[in-house]
């Protein structure tokens, strides 16, 4: 058993976590995954529990995901959402969040499109507060379950090369990879245009390379990111043609990949861009890590709401 | 009524002008100092126990943003004067980017007129361009006649390389001095923190030194062109401050300021997403931090100006993209200079004193920052070795945007007299 | 620190509760479930026991029951999980439940619980080894190893090979507990 377990109140990033506070949620996470393997799928753990989903930018397969989890737990689920639009006020942020916390609100889990939103409100509100995504700053329950899908997939994390590829500049899922991978000791190349890979990014202990080809060699898994098109190119790349031509994933660039390559991607996937359709249709582990992300969440869930 | 007079007695007089470093008295008589000697003997005259303590001319701010009108809740003049006083400013120069913008007579009048609630100089920056919007040149000659004492577009870069020019060219007529906001804003564009391996690590947008450096390299250029005086605003990076080095050597007629943040906070300070640390130009690398330091040190760098930028609570109070760049500073630049630059053998006191008083008066051509017989009696009076911690309630400043929030330093204003009144007293209970 | 039980006492005890099993439930589609940690262990030793003696093994399965506990916010800090293995139809099976110990009965309606959301079993009963009566639900046992009676003040310590290294049952008095705990903690 383990003896000393989860001390912290919120879970606002993987940068701000040890080695071992991985360990125990990946851990608490396969118990986690058995649950959802039930023919009653719930566990009353968190009866008279309340969690509140506060997405201040447009979700959904995070929202469900958090919701579903917390709904397994028994948990109560109170959800919010806002288009990023109206919250132009952002004062009404913190206001709306004051407001939940005086309901008796237990836990909430926050997505904003500002960095460093989720950790100036947790300094402000005394209840657990969960990060679903800052910006392009972190989504630790996106690296967590990518964390836990290689662990299952591989049967282990040290020691595996781990290629990360796309807008590695504004991808916060790539943040979040990077601290985790570099904790539990893989090595991480990150691959992507130059014009989006962020400066002095190789601090974090990754590699970088403009090469497909080269940083696929040897590697075991493949994380690849979701381009976000909706951001449009403002000369970064010359177009979403050449992008696919350099770096897109297809059938004929992982020949030559290794043959139990893990494919991975965060969804939702833009086909025919960041990766071909077939491929995305063959791999297996894209929506395991669907299913995995639930576990995570869950064991997330429990071990903050019960703190 | 009876003729006012003050005796600030045995505290050690610093004026940068005159070399002066010595214990001595200073008789005040009305608004202009009458008498500096080593021992003054009057009666019926206010004394000022000024032993163990330093007294300096009154510190002269050539870029603060005073935020009326317009923002009123953010800062008044009145408000604005008393963070000054309390700072040991008696000059304060006021940005023009108020609402509505000074790029007429009516706004040069409005601040005055409002100036006399304020105990201490008020004068204001006439905009470069109309509304700031950088396309056509504010009425110079308009705003001279109405007492503008220099100009200045700061909070928006001078894009337009041409109305740069013709500004500059056409400012000399009325012995203006242009203060330019030098930024790339192509660069800076969306950036919210420098840029770096902390922006990559808050996944916040960068704004790279060079959009500073770039900007800086081509109105040197244009300076130099015209054999035009020119001062630069708020310098942040080693590159502009090697940039302005080598034109000074040249002999371009350049001046430049900084601001404490510059010289005492580095961008590794954003981890805890403070917005009050969100300051344009940003809080930069430590190397830069270094090299304003050297600046400052051999004198490529004239004068620290405190870019006092009061914003509300609740604009601060936002996620960090969306929160306001600006620090409020009027309190603290003194006390920051202090403990940054004198404690750490980087100027000497007087130094210090020239940067913050005689060098931002010359550059504007103010009647300020000389502590002699027969000038205005602006001076404060320093307690060198008190220690003290910003805080929040203390502020006088109607915004309590404060970078140095939280932080200890060293020196503290015990007195302000400002046209021989006294406008600021220390009493204990204030920290 | 008192011995109550060595290794003879809990085989012989583990043969008694298997026997009486086999008495009852004879030819029956039966099923063992074990609570985490000791009832686990507890649990194979009798699902061996049967096979050896019926030459088929019963359905075997493990129960963690942290999340159906009603006192979970009082444990801190978190303890991690282990996986709830139950891996066969719980509709229709006899289940025989084990525990190491039986104290005030929460325990054991957490399981039950857990083990109705596996589904609708035809029996449930209960099986520990040791039994130290101070019960705060209705809940009674159907196999019993040994009854001892005990006070609040002291509590009874299962140690199996598999987890402690040694084969035995003592009981405690508050005071005698912290070194106990620290011995324990080491093992797991």
């Amino acid at each position: 058993m383990e003896s000393r377990g989860w001390q912290r109140k919120d879970l606002l990033g993987l940068e701000e976590l040890s080695k071992k506070e991985i360990e125990i949620i990946l851990e608490n996470a396969r118990s986690f995954k058995e649950i959802s393997e039930r023919e009653i799928k719930k566990v009353p753990t968190l009866r008279g529990k309340t969690v509140g989903l506060l997405f201040f930018e447009p979700s959904t397969r995070t929202k469900l995901s958090f919701e579903l989890s917390a709904k397994r737990l028994s948990a109560d689920t109170l959800s919010f959402s806002s288009a990023s639009s109206s919250i132009v006020k952002g004062e009404s942020l913190l206001d709306t969040i004051k407001n939940i916390e005086a309901m008796r609100v237990d836990l909430v889990v926050i997505r904003s499109s500002s960095s460093g939103a989720v950790f100036q409100i947790a300094q402000q509100v005394s209840m657990g507060v969960i990060n679903a995504g800052d910006g392009c700053h972190e989504h630790p329950t996106q690296g967590l379950l990518d964390l836990f899908t290689i662990y299952q997939k591989k049967g282990r994390i040290e020691g595996l090369k781990v290629c990360i590829v796309g807008d590695i500049a504004h991808s916060r899922v790539a943040r979040s990879d990077i601290y985790g991978l570099k904790k539990l000791n893989a090595e991480v190349v990150v691959c992507g245009p130059a014009t989006l890979i962020p400066s002095q990014i190789e601090k974090l202990g990754v590699r970088v390379s403009y090469s497909l080809e080269e940083a696929l060699k040897d590697a075991d898994v493949l994380n690849i990111l979701r381009i976000q098109k909706e951001r449009g190119v403002d000369c970064q790349i010359p177009s979403w043609r050449e992008y696919r031509q350099q770096f897109g994933i297809t059938r004929e660039r992982l020949k030559r990949a290794r043959k139990d390559i893990l494919i991975m991607h965060p969804g939702p996937i833009n086909r025919g861009v960041e990766i071909d359709s077939e491929i995305a249709d063959l791999s297996s582990s894209i929506l395991e890590q669907v299913n995995n992300g639930l576990a995570v969440r869950m064991a997330i869930i429990y071990l903050l709401a019960n703190r | 009524m009876r003729k006012r007079r003050i005796l600030v007695k045995q505290g050690r007089v610093i004026d940068p002008n005159s070399r002066r470093d010595e214990i001595t008295d200073i008789l005040i008589c009305e608004e202009r100092i009458c008498k500096i000697e080593k021992e003054i003997k009057e009666k019926e005259v206010e004394v000022i126990d000024a032993r163990g303590k330093i007294v300096i001319p009154g510190l002269v701010d050539i870029h603060t943003h005073l935020r009326e009108p317009g923002r009123e809740d953010e800062e008044s003049i009145k408000s604005g004067a008393e963070a000054g006083a309390k700072g040991g400013f008696t000059t304060l120069c006021c940005m023009a980017n108020t609402q509505p913008v000074v790029d007429n007579q009516e706004v040069v009048r409005f601040i005055y007129e409002k100036a006399k609630e304020a105990r201490i100089n008020i004068y204001p920056f006439g905009a470069v361009s109309k509304g700031l919007k950088g396309e056509e040149l504010a009425e110079f000659g308009e705003l001279k006649e109405a007492g503008v004492i220099g100009l200045s577009d700061d909070g928006r870069p001078i894009s337009d390389a041409k109305l740069l020019r013709r500004a500059l060219e056409y400012a000399q007529m009325f012995s203006l001095i242009i203060s330019v906001h030098s930024e790339e804003e192509r660069l800076s564009e969306r950036g919210q923190m420098n840029e770096g391996f902390f922006s990559t690590k808050l996944g916040l947008e960068g704004i790279p030194d060079i959009a500073e450096s770039i900007a800086v390299a081509r109105d040197i250029q244009i300076a130099e062109f015209l054999h035009l005086p020119l001062h630069f605003a708020h310098i942040s990076t080693r590159k502009s401050v090697d940039l302005i080095r080598e034109a000074k050597k040249r002999g371009v007629r350049i001046t430049c300021e900084t601001a404490p943040q510059y010289f005492s906070l580095e961008e590794s300070l954003l981890c805890g997403f403070d917005t009050n640390l969100k300051v344009n130009p940003p809080l930069r690398s430590k190397e830069d931090v270094e090299a304003i330091k050297e600046g400052l040190s051999d004198g490529t760098i004239d004068a620290i100006a405190s870019d006092h930028a009061p914003h509300s609570e609740e604009e601060k109070n936002l996620p960090f993209d969306k929160a306001p760049f600006g620090s409020i500073g009027l309190e603290t630049a003194l006390a920051v200079g202090i403990t940054e630059l004198v404690e750490k053998k980087v100027l000497t006191l007087s130094g210090l004193i020239e940067k913050m008083s005689l060098n931002p008066a010359r550059i504007f051509n103010l009647p300020a920052g000389e502590l002699d017989v027969g000038k205005q009696a602006d001076l404060v009076v320093v307690d060198m070795d008190r220690r003290w911690k910003v805080k929040k309630e203390d502020i006088l400043s109607r915004s309590k945007n404060s970078a140095f929030l939280g932080r200890e330093l060293k020196g503290l204003v015990m007195t302000t007299i400002c046209k021989g009144e006294v406008v600021y007293t220390f009493n204990g209970d204030n920290l | 620190m008192k011995r109550i039980m060595g290794e003879k006492e809990i085989a012989r005890a583990i043969e008694q509760i298997s026997e009486e099993v086999l008495r009852g439930n004879s030819g029956r589609d039966l099923a063992v479930i074990g609570i985490y940690t000791r009832g686990a262990y507890l649990a194979q030793r009798i699902a061996q026991y049967l096979e050896r003696k019926e030459g088929r093994k019963p359905e075997i399965g493990f129960l963690d029951i942290t999340l159906y506990r009603d006192d979970l916010s009082d444990l801190s800090p978190q303890p991690i999980l282990r996986k709830t293995e139950i891996d066969f139809e719980v509709r229709g099976k006899r289940i025989v439940l084990v525990d190491d110990v039986l104290f005030t009965g929460r325990t054991v309606r957490s399981a039950l619980d857990a083990i109705s959301d596996f589904g609708r079993a035809e029996k449930i009963e209960l099986a520990v080894l040791v039994d130290r009566g101070l019960r705060e639900l209705p809940i009674s046992p159907t196999y019993v190893g040994t009854y001892i009676s005990t006070s609040l003040q002291e509590r009874i310590e299962v140690r199996l090979k598999e987890v402690d290294g040694v084969e035995e049952v003592v009981l405690i008095k508050k005071g005698e507990e912290w070194k106990a705990e620290v011995g324990k903690e080491k093992t797991c």
